[in-house]
Parts: structure tokens; C-alpha cells; sequence
């Protein structure tokens, strides 16, 4: 085992997996965490904590996992390398580790730009390819980067992101592989909705054997309502929700489309089950965490395997 | 080159608020170039400047100069018998050139008529782009001659992010997506490979992070 974590335990024996997330207050209330975290509990093997997402201040991340944990859930930290330095995540790597928190996911950030303070200065000292190489670094050699040893080394089970619908496509999987080369253990894709290119890209992903050094979890995001859809579609980078798809929601009469949107939200997870390759299942139901059970259970998820405790060395 | 723009009239009035016998000294180097700091641009600014004072019943006396260059030593000597004849230099050099001056003539205030902007080309009449951030450790071989650190607007080694769609950025729909450029480019140049590949941690202790930077050519001395 690499991290001991929850999740890596349950991929490890071959369950399909389950994780949400969990983004923190704009605040320093922690009955918001807890209450998001009584809606998310036994519906899943870890729980995202977001790091400042759109470059909006909230919370910290690691402080979110401590309340997450505390409730109960193992916490999936994310890190994004726009607002620290190498220095600075290093440390808070080491800190997040000696707090418990076993599962990681390294991202760049959302650009400055997008949050409430566009005039900040950005960092991207190193990438979010180099923190997975760092993280890596770190857990398995026992060292720093700059060679010094470590006094105990963090254990994280590492991840990344990928977004199957970006731009260029050509480069997806080749960049996808740079984060397996680097040392990512799983990747939570973006939001899918086109299954059509999500295949066409698990096809080039399977010619690369990617999927077998690499846990893959598809990313999901139940709609509330056709509006939804089509601002995500105008709004959001690289997010692909067909004409199609839409329709099927505003078919509906409008206060029919929220549960039309979980009941087809059911049905892709069905679908990704079913595909070769897929570890589990991302599910970020943004700001609707109470419909998680609803979600999950109707994919018949529940309840979540446990698996038992392996000693780390 | 290096590229500036002009300061507002509003704000160099006020900085000059306290002189009534000053000096408007431009430079014949980049700024000229583009078109910000130049012989033209020091009359401009000093009718705008001596207008505005009149009109305000406080008028101002202006010297008007235009240096070969701000930022060699030769050429500001010249300044040394009059400058203090003078309350304050109004420089529209780079930030470099009113430096250096403000270094050579201790007793006299310096006061920026320009915001000194980036290293740029001249992309069309009038347009300037920035490609350069003078990072000491230039990759350009590795990236089909454009800059991952310039040209991407979180200067990533692994690109694109996740904010590129259709080859623009998405912080600017002005901006196109350095990433992609790249890619582009290297498939032209059929040099692929060089994207695979995993690209150490870059080291900023060539930039601006290791502090002022100097270069010494014992061979010039």
C-alpha cells in the first residue's frame, strides 16, 4: 500500500469507488463543513476538499479534511500550485500528512483572474504535473526534492485531474500520461456528459495501458434544470454537454427537471460501471450534496465496501 | 524592445505639483521605438504640462532633452553642468533608464512619466505583444520557440490546462492559448517528442527571484 487510505484500500480490492466533494465556507464557520459532511457520510470511500476553487477565497483545504475527517469521512485534500510556492507546499504536504489526511489530488488552480481578488500575484512555481513528481518524490524515496532526507516521509495516494473534453484533444492523453509518468495513482476527470468522445478517449487511453497503472474515477455532475446545462456549456472551459442531453431535461416540465437530471445521472453511472477501465465514480453534486444518497444508492453503490486495515511500512 | 505607456496627464501634474523649473527627458533607445518616450514625446508632454500649469495661473519652466540612451553612463554625463538648475527630471525613459539617472545625480527627484510595460515586438502599427520575461533560463529549443513562461498565463511547463478551448485562453478571449501555439508548432516542426517528455522544476534563481541580476563579461572589461 502507498498511502493505507480508505480509497486506495477499496480500488485496491476491486471494488468500484465512490468519491464527493466538499467545498468549504466562505467563512471560518465549521458547522457549514459538518453539516455538508452529514449529507455526504457513508455515501462514498473519500470526500474532496476543495482548495480555494475559481480562485475564491474560502476556508483552507486542510483545514476543511481536519473537519471532514472529524466528521467521520476520509478526506481527499486538494492542491492547487497557483497560490504556494514549492516551499510552501512541501510543508503543507508534510502537515496534511502528519494530520491524517492519506489521499491527494495536484492541480493548477483556476487562474486569479476568475475569484475576488483578480489583482493578486500568482505563483506557479512548479506545475501540477512537477507537484505530483514532488509528492512522489517524497513518499517514496523519502526526500526532498532538493535531496535532503526526510524525517518521516507523507503518505498520499496521488491523483490528478483530467478534462477528456478540453482543448486540443490530440493532446488529452498524451498529457494525461505525463501525469501516470510523473506518478499519479488516480485521476478524476471532468464532468462528463458526451459519453461519445468520453469512450473515444478511454479507447486511446486503453491502447496507452493507461487504465492499468493508473486508477481512473469518471467525474459526474447531476443537473438541476436545462438552464443549468446551457450556462455550463456558455460558462465553463471545457465542458461538453450535448444538445441532446439538454433536451432530455427541458422535455421535462420545469419542476420535473432537477429529478430528471439525478435519474440521468443514475444512468451514465450505470454506464461507466459497465466500462472497461473505470475504477468509480467522481460525483460532484455542486452545492446539492443532499441528493448524494439519492444518486449513488440509485446506482446501487451502497453501501460502501469495507475493507480492512493494512499496516503501511 | 522594451515597451511603457504613458502615465496619465492627471498624475504627472500632480508629481510635479511642488516645481515651478523642471526637466522632460526622453530617450532615443526602445521607447523611442515605441512611440512613448522619444523627442516627440518629450515636446508633447512638456506643451501638455506647461498648458495645463498656465491655465492654472502656476506656470512651469521645462527643459526638454532626448538622450542617445537612459541607461549608459556616457550619455547622461552631458546632464551633469545643469541639472541642478532644476527642482525635478521628468523621465520617459524605461524604468531602467530613470534608474539610472536617479544614481547619477543624487540631489535631483526623478519622476516617471511612463509605466514601463514588457519586452515586446511591434506586432502591427501601433499594436505591441509581450514575448519576453527575461527569466535567464530560456527553453525555446524545447518549445517550438515559444515561451511556456511568457506566452501561458500560468507559466506551466505541462500544458495546456484545462482553460483552452478552441486555441484561446481563458482568461482573455484576446489571448491566445501559448500552449497550443506550442503544439502547433512543434507538430510543424515535427518535434513532438519534446511534449512527452517531463520538464525539471524550473529554476527561478535565474529570474527576478535570485534578486537584482548582473552580468559580468570579464572579456569586455
Amino acid at each position: 500500500m502507498k498511502s493505507g487510505s480508505n480509497l486506495e484500500r477499496v480500488m485496491a480490492a476491486g471494488h468500484f469507488a465512490v468519491t464527493a466533494e466538499c467545498g468549504p465556507p466562505r467563512g471560518a464557520d465549521p458547522d457549514h463543513v459538518i453539516k455538508k459532511a452529514e449529507l455526504v457520510k457513508g455515501n462514498v470511500d473519500a470526500c474532496n476538499v476543495t482548495d480555494n476553487q475559481t480562485s475564491v477565497v474560502r476556508m483552507s483545504s486542510i483545514a476543511g479534511c481536519m473537519l471532514v475527517k472529524q466528521s467521520g469521512i476520509e478526506p481527499l485534500l486538494q492542491m492547487v500550485v497557483r497560490d504556494r510556492n514549492r516551499i510552501a507546499l512541501q510543508s503543507d504536504l508534510l502537515g496534511a500528512s502528519a494530520l491524517g489526511v492519506r489521499n491527494l489530488l495536484c492541480l493548477s488552480g483556476d487562474h486569479q483572474k476568475f475569484g475576488d481578488d483578480p489583482q493578486a500575484k500568482n505563483v506557479f512555481d512548479i506545475d501540477s504535473i512537477q507537484l505530483i513528481h514532488l509528492v512522489k518524490t517524497m513518499r517514496d524515496e523519502g526526500v526532498f526534492p532538493s535531496g535532503d532526507k526526510l524525517d518521516g516521509a507523507p503518505k498520499f495516494l496521488i491523483g490528478c485531474a483530467v478534462n477528456p473534453f478540453a482543448d486540443p484533444y490530440e493532446i488529452r492523453v498524451p498529457r494525461f500520461k505525463l501525469k501516470v509518468d510523473a506518478g499519479a495513482d488516480f485521476v478524476q476527470t471532468q464532468c462528463i456528459y458526451n459519453m461519445d468522445v468520453f469512450k473515444k478517449y478511454m479507447e486511446d487511453v486503453k491502447r496507452q495501458g493507461l487504465h492499468e497503472r493508473c486508477k481512473i474515477l469518471a467525474g459526474v455532475t447531476p443537473l438541476k434544470s436545462a438552464g443549468m446545462g446551457k450556462f455550463m456549456n456558455r460558462m465553463v472551459a471545457g465542458i461538453d454537454i450535448p444538445d441532446s442531453f439538454i433536451k432530455r431535461i427541458a422535455d421535462e416540465p420545469k419542476e420535473k427537471q432537477a429529478a430528471k437530471g439525478i435519474e440521468m445521472c443514475i444512468e451514465q453511472i450505470h454506464e461507466l460501471k459497465e466500462m472497461e477501465g473505470i475504477a468509480g465514480v467522481h460525483v460532484m453534486a455542486i452545492e446539492w450534496e443532499e441528493k448524494l444518497n439519492e444518486i449513488i444508492g440509485g446506482a446501487g453503490l451502497l453501501p460502501r465496501p469495507v475493507v480492512e486495515h493494512e499496516t503501511v511500512h | 524592445m522594451i515597451t511603457g505607456t504613458p502615465k496619465p496627464i492627471d498624475e504627472v501634474l500632480s508629481m510635479i505639483e511642488a516645481y515651478n523649473k523642471i526637466i522632460v527627458a526622453g530617450c532615443y533607445g526602445c521607447v523611442t521605438v515605441c512611440r512613448v518616450g522619444g523627442d516627440k514625446e518629450v515636446q508633447v508632454l512638456s506643451s501638455t504640462l506647461r498648458l495645463a500649469r498656465e491655465a492654472a495661473g502656476r506656470p512651469v519652466e521645462i527643459k526638454e532633452v532626448c538622450l542617445e540612451r537612459q541607461c549608459d553612463p556616457e550619455y547622461l554625463e552631458p546632464m551633469r553642468p545643469y541639472i541642478e538648475d532644476y527642482q525635478a527630471v521628468v523621465s520617459i525613459a524605461c524604468g531602467a533608464g530613470i534608474q539610472f539617472m536617479a544614481e547619477k545625480f543624487a540631489k535631483t527627484p526623478l519622476l516617471p512619466g511612463i509605466n514601463t510595460g514588457f519586452l515586446g515586438v511591434t506586432e502591427r502599427q501601433g499594436e505591441w505583444a509581450e514575448r519576453c520575461q527575461g527569466c535567464g533560463d530560456c527553453v525555446l529549443h524545447l518549445t517550438g520557440g515559444i515561451c511556456p513562461v511568457t506566452r501561458c498565463a500560468k507559466s506551466i511547463f505541462h500544458g495546456p490546462c484545462g482553460g483552452s478551448v478552441g486555441g484561446i485562453c481563458e482568461v482573455d478571449k484576446e489571448i491566445k492559448c501559448g500552449w497550443q501555439m506550442i503544439i502547433d508548432r512543434l507538430k510543424s516542426l515535427d518535434q513532438m517528442d519534446n511534449y512527452g517528455k517531463l520538464k525539471p522544476y524550473k529554476g527561478w534563481d535565474a529570474s527576478r527571484d535570485g534578486g537584482p541580476r548582473r552580468i559580468i563579461r570579464e572579456d569586455m572589461k
